[in-house]
């Protein structure tokens, strides 16, 4: 080593290109690091890997066509996108949803969140070091919720189950019981899995204090979900909107107090529970039998090349387990939409990943990208 | 204490640990693939397959062309037969499905005014090859009914039942009408579950 770089002022960045492939970016994802030493100084995200053109494509298809899509764009939660997507065009075209219909609907939605925080949980652990035992403990107890949508939908992961005032397909015959054995269990895997890690001081000292978001950096910066009640701001679409029927059931908003990694893990954690709060209480008001189909709904799922809504537009949002997912539609009265945009919180909230990650070490980047919950083929489309 | 929530930690993995061995039953959930076979559930769709009933001759479809316009990613591909004439025959000459590009929607099996195209419950497709080899014809994708109330013996009886009650091969459609058989029938209401 030369005596000017040992003694020279300046200091020496390094920039780093991390990915893309990096076994813990969760999926196709690049980011560009200037470090001092080992702390980051700069980052820049680099996504695009994975873009399919959804926007484009669901504007040369009908609109039955783009359900199957939507299901890709989250691939851990298809059942939420299902939900969002039929949301605005239900909103577009006036078509009203059956009772029944509706109460399947948000069972799907949860068990999707108990799907979605649980994995996530595995993966941060994996991020953390934690290789591979708590994300296979948690693949374990999704295997019994995706059994249930394949009896269901047909499709364990892209279920394509939802359609335009309902539901694909009643539950299957047993169904019922599948879903009160895994309502009855979750709260049990839940206790193992918060004795296997809440409390572990490896996982404190790498989670506490690290990627801190601030309660007005997260709101100026629109960050929804689970990443915002960890900062500590109350806003839940389940509850400022009450779509669906999600006024029925009680249920806390969890929040943060500090807005780290820890509260982001924790606040997963506790909405777990909720969900499994509102899952109990489902299972009591649902009516036996009922419609699941609309009328309208019935008309545009057998011929969905002739199916015109009216000209107009609409914007369909729900609670996704990873913040708001909205659907924009302008609709001119033909048979498909004229324009569709999608609203992903993942591609959202992965815009203040810079600001949590400056000045912390570049092992402590991949925890806190890690937690912030993304799905690369949500962020790119 | 420090390190007790990395004891406590372990006794989970511990506990899991004994039990995969004492209770195989409840601690092991992983099925040893190629030599056990998990049952698929009824519901499950893969691919599509055609439907014909006796001979390969008597298929249900009639080349109408809604299944292939309907299709998301267009991986169906049919041409009509055509007589001695030139007239087009209520029946497909070509009926090629891409599975390589087919993801597995089941769009088509909804949309199908004929019942003619559902769903199969198969999964061990691979090849060595991905372009011919994946590309299904007419002769490929034919299974008898009885096929299809053996995979799903629910849907096959719902199914069955509209059409004896509606009298033939379901509803009539602008592009191609009913097929010729002996109870001609009209429009009647769109089959929902």
């Amino acid at each position: 080593m030369s005596d000017t770089a040992v003694h020279s002022q300046e200091p020496q960045l390094l920039e780093v290109s991390i990915g893309p492939q990096h076994p813990s970016t969760h999926g196709v994802f690049r980011m560009n690091v200037v470090l001092d030493g080992e702390t980051i100084v700069k980052l820049k995200p680099v996504m695009g890997y994975l873009h399919r053109n959804h926007e484009q494509l669901a504007e040369n298809m009908s609109y039955l066509a783009s359900m199957p899509y939507t299901d890709r764009l989250d691939y851990i939660c298809s059942m939420t996108n299902n939900f969002a997507y039929a949301m605005a065009v239900e909103k577009l075209a006036g078509i009203d949803v059956p009772e029944r219909a509706q109460y399947i609907r948000v069972l799907m939605a949860e068990l999707t969140r108990l799907i979605n925080h649980t994995l996530l949980v595995g993966f941060l652990l994996n991020d953390l070091g934690a290789f591979f035992t708590p994300t296979l403990y948690a693949f374990r107890e999704r295997e019994k919720i995706l059994d249930f949508f394949e009896a269901t939908a047909g499709s364990r992961m892209m279920c394509n189950y939802f359609r335009f005032g309902g539901v694909k397909a009643d539950l299957p015959a047993g169904g019922m019981e599948q879903v009160k054995e895994i309502v009855k269990n979750y709260s049990r895997f839940l206790d193992e899995f918060e004795r296997l890690l809440t409390s572990n001081e490896i996982l404190r000292s790498r989670c506490q204090n690290v990627g801190i978001l601030s309660k007005e950096l997260a709101v100026n910066a629109s960050i929804t979900g689970p990443i915002l009640r960890a900062s500590g701001v109350n806003y839940d679409i389940r509850k400022v909107d009450k779509y669906s029927i999600y006024d029925r059931f009680e249920f806390k908003v969890p929040l943060g107090k500090v807005g780290d990694v820890y509260d982001r893990y924790y606040v997963r954690i506790l909405e777990m529970r909720e969900s499994i709060k509102i899952l109990q209480q489902l299972l009591k008001q649902m009516p036996e039998k009922g419609e699941i189909l609309s009328a309208k709904g019935a008309a545009a799922a057998k011929s969905p090349r002739m199916w015109k809504p009216p000209a107009g537009d609409a914007y369909g949002r729900i609670e996704s387990p990873k913040g708001e997912l909205g659907f924009y539609l302008v609709s001119d009265g033909s048979p498909k939409p004229y324009r569709y945009h999608v609203r992903p919180p993942s591609f959202i909230n992965i815009t203040i990943l810079e600001d949590m990650c400056l000045g912390q070490k570049v092992a402590d980047a991949i925890v806190i990208l890690g937690s912030v919950d993304i799905v690369l083929g949500e962020v790119d489309r | 204490m420090f390190g007790f929530g990395v004891l406590k930690g372990m006794s989970v993995t511990l506990w899991n640990f004994i039990l995969s061995y004492v209770y195989p039953k409840k601690g092991i959930t992983t099925v040893q693939y190629p030599e056990q076979k998990k049952e698929v559930e009824e519901r499950f769709r893969n691919f599509p397959f055609l439907v014909y009933e006796g001979a390969p001759d008597n298929m249900r479809c009639v080349a109408c062309d809604i299944c292939s316009k309907e299709c998301p990613p267009k991986c169906i591909y049919i041409i009509p037969e055509k007589d001695a004439q030139g007239r087009v025959q209520k029946k497909p000459a070509t009926f090629d499905i891409d599975y390589a590009i087919c993801m597995n929607c089941g769009i088509c099996e909804e949309v199908c005014p004929f019942d003619a195209i559902f769903m199969d419950h198969e999964y061990e497709l691979a090849e060595y090859e991905r372009l011919s080899s994946l590309l299904y014809h007419k002769e490929d994708l034919l299974k008898p009914v009885e096929h299809f109330a053996k995979i799903r013996p629910t849907d096959y009886g719902r199914i069955e039942a509209t059409r004896a009650a509606k009298g033939v091969k379901g509803r009539a459609q602008p592009v191609a009408g009913a097929p010729p058989k002996p109870a001609e029938t009209q429009q009647s209401p769109p089959a929902t579950s």
